[in-house]
């Protein structure tokens, strides 16, 4: 009786009843430490026997503790989300769903949402990367809609440790593998370097798809007598505890030093679980068409928690409860025990709630699309008091293993109010005196002959910045980014441009423009200012290609909520996000929350992914994209800025020495009414001129200032063009490389130039005339004289040469 | 009478409805043909379209070969009826033995998507029959397994035999030869590793693709005729 080993126990039918309760599988009685060694505390506990009357089962009691896990019950964090504005005319599914649902007209909506997969990744980078690309599909076509089109945010510790060029190959490799075989195009992303991701990078996939808005379906367990049906994969030990013992706890041991004894990490390998896109590429296949054909009144993926959430959540979301049995499951592994069952996270598994006469015509489509499928659970009526009960048994007669009012798994959930305190001072990623540092030219960090060639401080330093950003191409030519043909413009750019078409759905001229955005560095210096500037750059990003934004996912990427700085960090970021959401009209349809991102105690930087997703009526045409043409005027529209705070020059170039820590440093300030004019206006010049096939352009190139600067701007859409530029009247470090997202570079072409000024005068949009397009070098006079063969070998060398095989 | 072209759905494939939008793009009649089909009669043409077919488990083609389908496919290709095949239908082509040698993992080792340039080598084949020999074409590639390989003597009859239809101006993946395409003697069966549907429109940054696609379309016109 005292063994805490459940695995010891084969898994067998209890031969006595319990009239006090659900007999226990295990043949043990509650064991005082298990809830803990399961993620759960003690007042958790308590809450547990409160909701029961008694105490849980092991069985019951493994149930709550993934299902009350950080990662599915946000507990942390759920108290602070309710401050984000999620309502809007085009929302149709809000959070708290699968996906967020929007309504595009003419009938057609979009799905999107952004969820991470940092911890899986840090582990086992293929592995984790891959099946964060599957779970998101799933999340997607279980509300009926086509997965047209993947994105990623990817953030690693720099490349000069071996181990984080493992993880960073593992996982672009891992993406490539799954989303390719699989059949949805990865459409863009981003990827950034900095040493506080070293043991704890951070992989957020985003996921957009487009549904008739009659095949949406939610998943809900409607419908006494209706069969709950599982499909896909059969149930394995892999994944299990993934939700508790993996993602919602923090990495303590020694992450990135790769020494000889053995990772802490190691031991949670079993818990990263393993794709198949084959299979997941099946189950797409057959799920829209069991939808199509109206087979299912209720759909929903098996994700986090596995079963236990599937069938508890639907149940829940219908106020039904549900008999499952657990010998039903087609298993991988003989002698699994029924808490393995129904707590694994074996992939590519969905749960479709079918009415019993469609029974057989959903068979034949799973027989022809060589998907299994097995009857698992009913839904039954609600108790006298309107409890619908959970109950897992051993065959349909057979004795009730676990009995669990279904809404106390999700809905009482705890929700905390965990301390807050905003740190002494901020710790300064980017404090630096601008007297001293104009003096200084960089020294120390290793550099290419390139680099040391380069004749002048800015030169050198921008060439600097373009290296260390990454070629973000040796990523991106490694994902199907074409497939279904909607690809207007692909990875690259500032936002990606998708013809808002799927198989089935025909193209009628719009497209929807999408872009993921996050920056660690603003929002370390202020998370509030910082997550606010993150919006306002997505949003830029989508008015570049013409996009007008109607909705925004995100994926709040924080540190160990247990520490009240997180905590404030994260209170902060949501406030930040609501109010710059507010100044967008910007609906938030979905987020995740990824805490305990940290590694040998040390907690990373804030780190809020924003996905912005943006609506283009017509397209006829692409757009200018961040091009420089030969002979175009250029501008600078919106204000000028020459605050460093928070830019890579300062972080990356130019950090303090010393402590690092200061406390009157602050984080360029943001007139966010100023960025939605411009967001606005840009939009609409861009939106102008793709709606016409025949028209001459008159934007020749289009980009906004964000992370770099205004050089790494310029310099960006030079090599993309190789097209050069001569600038002037940039006065110094500060004009150069001042990141505030609140400017936008447009080559005009030269006789349209006063009309496009004056009408983004008349707007109030400051405009500022650069310089011209042309020759095969970057001149900001007195600044920088590069050549752009000397630009592009700065950004390709560093990823070509640390993965050189 | 206008001719129908099917395209062939295994499990895994992904590239089908593209395929159908670009053909449906220049007015032709195609459609979706299941893997299981045994028998193919009354198309005037086939296509194998790109994907994962069963997953490109053991190797890409490997197990497609066998999908009941390859029966009506080989008897296309013997009875002189176009046969493509594009990226994973190019490798279960091959695997099926209808064309000579086979693909293998890019040199490099990684996965490659981006568009390439391509020179029209042979104007034999259906693809290729109303495009100039030395033609450019920018078309995109999108495959791990397009490394094309055979044996010297096989190579030394696909190049004097004029059954190399395409090659790489930069050769992306080690592919020998700087192959890009081949096909059989007859010019009727035909496989690439390029995306002709991936380049149909201004909008997708190419219209190239638009006349490999044209060419085999009027080839199935002419053998109607014929």
């Amino acid at each position: 009786m005292n063994s805490s080993e459940p695995s010891d126990i084969s898994f067998g039918v209890p031969s006595t009843t319990d009239t006090a309760g659900p007999v226990d599988s295990t043949g043990a009685g509650h064991i005082p430490s298990l809830h803990r060694q399961m993620g759960l505390d003690d007042n958790e506990f308590a809450a547990i026997r409160a909701i029961l009357g008694r105490d849980p089962n092991h069985l019951e009691l493994a149930m709550y503790a993934v299902m009350w896990s950080e990662h599915c019950s946000y507990k942390s964090s759920r108290l602070h989300l309710r401050r984000l504005p999620s309502e809007g005319k085009r929302v149709i599914v809000g959070p708290g769903e699968n996906a967020g649902v929007l309504d595009v007209g003419d009938g057609i909506a979009i799905a999107v949402r952004i969820e991470s997969h940092n911890h899986p990744s840090a582990i086992e980078p293929y592995q984790g990367a891959a099946t964060g690309v599957g779970g998101i599909l799933r999340d997607i076509f279980t509300m009926g809609a086509r997965p047209i089109a993947v994105m990623d945010s990817l953030y690693f510790g720099p490349l000069d440790n071996p181990r984080n060029r493992w993880v960073m190959e593992g996982v672009v490799g891992g993406i490539s593998g799954y989303g390719n075989s699989v059949g949805v195009p990865t459409v863009g992303g981003e990827l950034s370097f900095a040493s506080c991701y070293e043991g704890n990078p951070l992989v957020n996939v985003l996921c957009l798809g487009v549904l008739p808005v009659e095949r949406l379906v939610l998943g809900r367990a409607s419908g006494v007598g209706n069969l709950a049906v599982l499909m896909g994969s059969r149930t394995g030990r892999d994944g299990i505890g993934g939700v508790s013992v993996l993602a919602s706890a923090g990495f303590k041991g020694d992450s990135g030093g790769g020494g000889p004894e053995a990772r802490a990490e190691d031991s949670k390998r079993p818990s990263v679980q393993v794709g198949d896109p084959f299979e997941e590429k099946r189950l797409i296949e057959a799920c829209l068409e069991i939808l199509d054909a109206g087979l299912a009144v209720g759909l929903q993926d098996l994700g986090g928690a596995g079963l236990a959430c599937a069938t508890s959540e639907t149940a829940a979301r219908a106020g039904m409860g549900m008999d499952v049995d657990v010998s039903a499951v087609p298993l991988r592994e003989s002698n699994m025990e029924p808490y393995e069952v129904m707590t694994s996270e074996s992939q590519e598994r969905m749960l479709a709630i079918v009415e019993p006469e469609k029974l057989s015509a959903l068979e034949e489509v799973c027989r022809r699309w060589e998907v299994h499928s097995s009857v698992v659970g009913r839904v039954v009526p609600p108790d006298q008091d309107g409890i619908g009960y959970l109950r897992v048994r051993y065959g349909w007669k057979g004795q009730v293993l676990a009995e669990i009012p279904a809404a106390s798994l999700s809905q009482s959930a705890p929700c905390y109010a965990r301390p807050i305190q905003p740190p002494a001072k901020v710790k300064s990623l980017a404090v630096f005196q601008t007297e001293k540092t104009k003096q200084t030219s960089s020294t120390g960090a290793k550099r290419s002959s390139r680099v040391a060639s380069s004749s002048s401080v800015y030169s050198s330093d921008l060439l600097r910045l373009i290296a260390e950003a990454g070629d973000p191409e040796w990523v991106y030519s490694q994902y199907d980014h074409q497939l279904f043909l909607n690809t207007v413009v692909g990875p690259g750019d500032d936002a990606t441009l998708l013809r808002l078409a799927a198989p089935g759905i025909p193209w009628k001229g719009s497209a929807v423009a999408l872009s993921v955005d996050g920056n660690p560095r603003w929002c370390a210096l202020d998370p509030r200012a910082g997550t606010a500037a993150t919006v306002a750059e997505s949003v830029l990003n989508v008015a570049c290609v013409g996009g007008r934004p109607i909705g925004l996912v995100n994926c709040l990427n924080f540190g160990n909520p247990e520490h009240p700085e997180v905590m404030w960090q994260l209170s902060e970021a949501i406030d930040g996000m609501a109010e710059a959401c507010r100044a967008f009209d910007l609906p938030v349809v979905g987020g995740n929350v990824s805490l305990y991102n940290e590694s040998s105690g040390i907690d990373i930087m804030p780190t809020p992914v924003i996905g912005v997703v943006g609506l283009v009526d017509q397209v006829a045409k692409r757009p200018p994209g961040a091009r420089l043409l030969a002979g175009s005027v250029l501008l600078m529209l919106g204000t000028p800025q020459d605050q460093l705070e928070g830019s890579r020059w300062a972080t990356e170039l130019h950090p303090t020495q010393g402590t690092g820590m200061a406390g009157d440093t602050a984080l360029f300030s943001l007139d966010m009414g100023r960025v939605v004019g411009l967001a606005r206006f840009v939009a609409e010049l861009v939106a102008e001129q793709v709606a016409q096939s025949t028209t001459e352009p008159v934007v020749t190139g289009i980009h906004d200032v964000s992370a770099g600067g205004l050089g790494v701007c310029l310099a960006e859409m030079a090599m993309r063009s190789s097209t050069g530029a001569v600038v002037n009247g940039i006065s110094g470090h500060e004009e150069l490389f001042s990141e505030a997202p609140c400017r936008v570079v447009l080559g005009i072409s030269p006789s349209a130039v006063s009309q496009v000024v004056a009408r983004a005068v008349a707007q109030g949009i400051q405009v500022t005339e650069l310089g011209v397009a042309r020759g095969d070098r970057l001149v900001i006079e007195k600044l920088v004289d590069l050549d752009i063969e000397e630009l592009l070998a700065a950004r390709k060398e560093p990823l070509a040469l640390a993965f050189a095989h | 009478m206008v001719a129908r072209i099917g395209v062939v759905v295994f499990p895994g494939s992904n590239c089908e409805h593209d395929v159908l939008l670009a053909l449906g793009s220049l007015g032709a009649r195609a459609e979706l043909v299941w893997h299981t089909s045994q028998s193919l009669a009354g198309l005037d043409a086939v296509i194998l379209p790109g994907g994962f077919a069963h997953g490109d488990y053991l190797r890409p083609g490997a197990i497609a070969r066998f999908s009941p389908v390859m029966a009506g496919v080989g008897a296309m290709a013997r009875s002189g009826k176009p046969v493509v095949g594009i990226c994973n239908g190019f490798q279960i082509l091959t695997e099926a033995g209808l064309l000579p040698g086979a693909l293998q993992k890019n040199r490099g080792m990684r996965f490659i998507c981006k568009t390439v340039q391509l020179e029209v080598s042979s104007t034999l084949s259906v693809l290729t029959k109303g495009l100039k020999r030395g033609q450019r074409l920018q078309i995109p590639i999108n495959h791990f397994e397009g490394n094309y390989t055979c044996d010297a003597r096989t190579l030394c009859e696909l190049e004097e035999e004029d059954r190399v239809i395409l090659r790489y101006v930069d050769n992306p993946n080690g592919a020998m030869g700087d192959i890009a395409g081949i096909c059989n003697r007859a010019g009727n069966v035909v496989g690439l590793m390029p995306h002709p549907e991936r380049s149909m429109d201004e909008l997708s940054g190419s219209k190239d693709g638009a006349f490999l696609m044209g060419s085999l379309l009027s080839c199935i016109d002419q053998l109607e005729l014929g």
